[in-house]
């Protein structure tokens, strides 16, 4: 099992997400630097959080025209399974991967706290260690993590069975309270049309050991690792 | 020549950053604000000359890195073409 963490200057979670990567693999994600223009062959490619290029214009507009973005494209295009989390989901926006943008929250401020997200479906490598509608409970940490599209978009995501993850109560409704930065529709990640690229806000690197405080994000690690081994 | 780009939000998007800036008008008392929109101004000095290779040129960048169309639109100026 092979596994590719992409580094752009401002990434910082680039080692957490490796240090989940390898606990689920048993070795080391290959880092790969963000001017590189070749991904090494791998069966998993992640984009970490962080501040690429401080964010400058818009969060991962820059990065999304970085020389290693246009080899990630061409091989999630293939089919290559890639993880966007948090920055990582800005630049499969940007770059086009996934439809519709993250917006600045609607609170206007930056929001550091763990949330409760509704397990929406868990057929795919990712979620397949959830049960579907499980309510899991994983930190955010971000200012830009306001899910915005237009409502055909929406109506496609939902239509399509692509959204991924939603901002929820512990009964696991989909209260406005319980929604952190104002997304549309409560949503927190999507996958792409074949269910091989998921974009989310949410950080499972950051609750994927007991010594953090917590396990749910573990399982997502877990399978993923399982299925591309 | 120079390019004058202005990025705004498209209609129906909203704009909490414009909404603070309302309330903290108001607050500072100006009365008689409604809506506010923020928005993004790039200035950009170009080599080229001609002013229809500008414009596409112009366009080009708007298009791919400077506005998100999903969100914003664009306009734009050239001057001392």
């Amino acid at each position: 099992m092979k596994a590719s963490v992409i580094v752009f200057p401002g990434s910082n979670c680039d080692r957490d997400v490796a240090v989940s990567l390898e606990a689920a693999m048993g070795n080391k994600p290959a880092m790969v630097w963000h001017r590189d223009s070749q991904v090494p062959d791998s069966d998993l490619i992640v984009l970490p959080g962080g501040f690429s290029y401080g964010d400058y214009l818009r969060s991962g507009a820059m990065a999304a025209h970085s020389p290693i973005m246009r080899d990630v494209i061409k091989k999630a295009k293939a089919g290559t399974p890639v993880l966007g989390i948090c920055n990582g989901f800005h630049l499969l926006t940007e770059s086009g991967l996934l439809p519709g943008v993250l917006m600045r929250n609607a609170s206007l401020k930056f929001v550091c706290k763990d949330v409760l997200l509704n397990v929406e479906r868990n057929d795919t490598d990712f979620a397949r260690g959830y049960a579907k509608h499980q309510v899991i409970r994983i930190p955010i940490a971000h200012h830009d993590g306001n899910y915005f599209a237009d409502e055909e978009t929406l109506d496609r995501l939902e239509g399509e069975n692509r959204i991924a993850f939603r901002y929820c109560d512990t009964s696991g409704a989909l209260t406005e309270t319980a929604n952190p930065n104002g997304s549309r529709r409560s949503i927190a990640g999507i996958y792409n049309e074949s269910g091989t690229v998921l974009g989310l806000m949410p950080h499972p690197e950051r609750l994927a050991d007991a010594a953090l405080g917590g396990t749910d994000g573990k399982p997502m690690f877990d399978t993923l690792i399982e299925a591309l081994h | 020549m120079k390019a004058r780009i202005k990025i705004t939000l498209k209609n129906g998007v909203l704009d909490p950053q414009g909404k603070a800036i309302a309330n903290a008008l108001g607050a500072l008392g100006f009365d008689g604000i409604g809506d506010v929109r923020q928005g993004k101004y790039v200035e950009i000095e170009l080599d080229e000359t001609d002013r229809a290779t500008a414009e596409k040129t112009v366009e080009r960048m708007c298009e791919q890195l400077l506005a998100n169309m999903v969100i914003e639109n664009y306009s734009y100026e050239l001057e001392g073409a």
